[in-house]
């Protein structure tokens, strides 16, 4: 069978490992670029357990020492506490907020609804670097820069539309009429909200709360510029750590960047559960109206 | 929406003809007031710190509305900021999004190698550019793991030199751009009808001229986007910069130079000067490439049904 006629009748010709050299080209220099991510992840995880490393394949003996060290020095029971308060709180304001909004753009047609679509995409699109800077300085003026709260309210900016992007697919999901079933019966317009569309809206709910944490603890810009000495978030302490190593073990960084990878791995599991991983980078592309 | 609403289909709760029966007939009622709170969170938080940041560059501490921005442009230290942002983020985007699409053209109907590869490329994405940092420095350093597989196997003499330059940036930014470029040209390629392919193929064109013909016509407005949003986050690159780059000379930064503005100088006009610089350079690269996509095909992706 020529490879026109399966083609045209549907049929998928697999030519499997049998590949042109081009092919074999890519699948090299794929393998080698995956190669070297794993490696960068594994020497960062060696030398948080090596005594010392200073050439040679592997460090000269292996140690736990480093993680208490790390754990007291740089005060990481504080730096985890500040990260957990900020991701989880920006996620519910995020929720609380977000989630009415979505509700609307899903339902309603109104006059002004593109420009309503472009707000909430702009602040996505544009690199926090370029808003963080002028959004410090105003959080510094009103005297809640460098504090936690601060850090929380600057994470608000892209997770706000984040949560209305993300939700308004899943709101869209969901059958009007039994909103209006609901009311036939005299639900009231917040027991509509919290009876027949908060338990049919959890799984939309669950995952992008899950883009919004795992969003917050990876976010060093916005975070970076409002965190005071005492407020930090284990990213941003991890890179003061890394910026200007002086007198510290450089094991214990690794050991510091060892925790915040598995809270990262952590969450992004969770949200793989829940979420493809196209949807976790592509939410603008994929619910542009 | 300037024409008047048309009295014969206005709603009938309202009577006929009062305001809010006519605002109802056109969409707007109590209901939308759920939609505010998060319009008003976009509008403090980034639409007025945006103006305030606008407004700030035009108050220098010294001199007229203008004297932030002249001293930017003549002081060439910080002027070639724009040039050492520009000579790393437009490569970058370019290679990343050349080779996401090498990448992902043969994976578009493999549906198990796309889903294996996806999840391996949201890892460093979610890692995020400092952890990436932190292991550079051990695995590219003169002592690591790569200079020691390529000079046992004979390929240099001397250790190559991958961080604290221009290339430690570079690679940095292809390490977290690249999984981001696969991700969206992946999505965008896969959203094609795989019907246009089978009509080409069975009206007999070849594999170079059903890629070049009909694929790459139809997935052009996703590579331009997907190449701004790539642009975007290079032009922005700032932990990775400090961390792995030159930051005081070959990678001194748009971001770098407002941040040491506003945080080590107390500048905050000039800081602010920067930031609307760097978005306006930006923003001119972005609109040269949108408008290129704008004259490419426009039409379906998808072959209709019935």
């Amino acid at each position: 069978m020529s490879e026109e006629v399966a083609v045209a009748t549907g049929g998928r010709v697999s030519r499997g490992w049998v590949a042109t050299p081009g092919r074999w080209l890519l699948r090299a220099a794929l393998a080698f670029f995956l190669l070297n991510i794993a490696a960068i992840v594994a020497t960062v995880v060696l030398d948080s357990f090596g005594t010392r490393w200073f050439g040679g394949w592997a460090p000269h003996g292996y140690t736990s020492h480093y993680y208490s060290w790390a754990w007291q020095q740089f005060g990481l029971p504080r730096v985890l506490f500040v990260t957990g308060v900020v991701a989880v709180g920006v996620a519910v304001i995020a929720l609380l907020v977000g989630a009415p909004a979505a509700y609307i753009l899903a339902r309603r047609s109104f006059p002004g609804k593109r420009v309503a679509w472009a707000m909430f995409l702009l602040p996505l699109l544009v690199p926090p670097v370029t808003y963080g800077i002028p959004l410090a300085t105003l959080l510094y003026r009103l005297g809640i820069g460098g504090s936690l709260l601060g850090v929380l309210v600057a994470n608000l900016v892209p997770s706000v539309p984040l949560v209305v992007l993300a939700l308004t697919p899943y709101v869209e999901q969901i059958d009007p009429t039994l909103e209006g079933a609901a009311r036939a019966c005299g639900a009231r317009t917040s027991q509509v909200f919290r009876r027949v569309l908060a338990p049919l809206l959890l799984p939309g709910l669950l995952s992008a709360g899950l883009l919004v944490l795992v969003q917050t603890i990876g976010m060093f810009e916005l975070s970076f510029f409002t965190a005071g000495p005492t407020d930090q978030t284990l990213v941003v302490a991890l890179y003061y750590a890394l910026w200007a190593p002086g007198i510290r073990p450089p094991q214990a960084i690794d050991a510091m960047a060892v925790i915040y990878m598995l809270l990262c791995l952590a969450l992004l599991f969770t949200a793989l559960r829940f979420v493809s991983p196209t949807q976790m980078v592509a939410q603008v592309k994929d619910n542009r109206k | 929406m300037s024409a008047a609403p048309s009295y014969g289909d206005a709603v009938t709760i309202a009577p006929i003809g009062s305001l809010r029966g006519r605002l109802k007939a056109r969409g707007i009622d109590r209901g939308l007031l759920l939609a505010v709170p998060a319009m008003v969170f976009v509008v403090l938080l980034f639409v007025y710190p945006f103006l305030y940041g606008l407004m700030l560059s035009f108050q220098p501490q010294h001199g007229d509305a203008f004297a932030s921005y002249r001293q930017f442009f003549s002081d060439g230290y910080l002027r070639a900021t724009i040039w050492n942002t520009l000579r790393l983020a437009l490569p970058v985007a370019v290679v990343n999004v050349a080779g996401a699409m090498a990448v992902a053209y043969p994976l578009r109907k493999a549906r198990r190698g796309r889903q294996a590869l996806s999840t391996a490329f949201i890892v460093p994405i979610t890692f995020g550019t400092v952890l990436v940092s932190d292991g550079m420095l051990t695995y590219l350093g003169p002592n690591g793991w790569l200079n020691q597989v390529l000079q046992d196997i004979g390929l240099i003499h001397s250790p190559l030199v991958l961080i604290h330059n221009y290339w430690g940036v570079f690679i940095s930014l292809l390490i977290t751009g690249f999984p981001f470029a696969f991700l969206l040209s992946l999505s965008h390629l896969t959203g094609i009808d795989p019907a246009f392919e089978r009509a080409a193929a069975a009206l007999g064109a070849s594999p170079w001229q059903r890629f070049r013909r009909v694929i790459l016509p139809l997935w052009a407005p996703g590579i331009g986007i997907t190449f701004c949003l790539l642009f975007m986050l290079a032009f922005a690159v700032f932990p990775s910069a400090e961390l792995v780059g030159n930051p005081s000379s070959t990678t001194h930064v748009l971001s770098i130079a407002a941040y040491f503005e506003a945080y080590e100088r107390y500048d905050y006009s000039m800081a602010c000067a920067i930031t609307i610089v760097a978005a306006l350079v930006e923003l001119l690269i972005v609109a040269v490439v949108l408008t290129w996509r704008a004259r490419a095909y426009h039409g379906a992706s998808t072959v209709g049904k019935g």
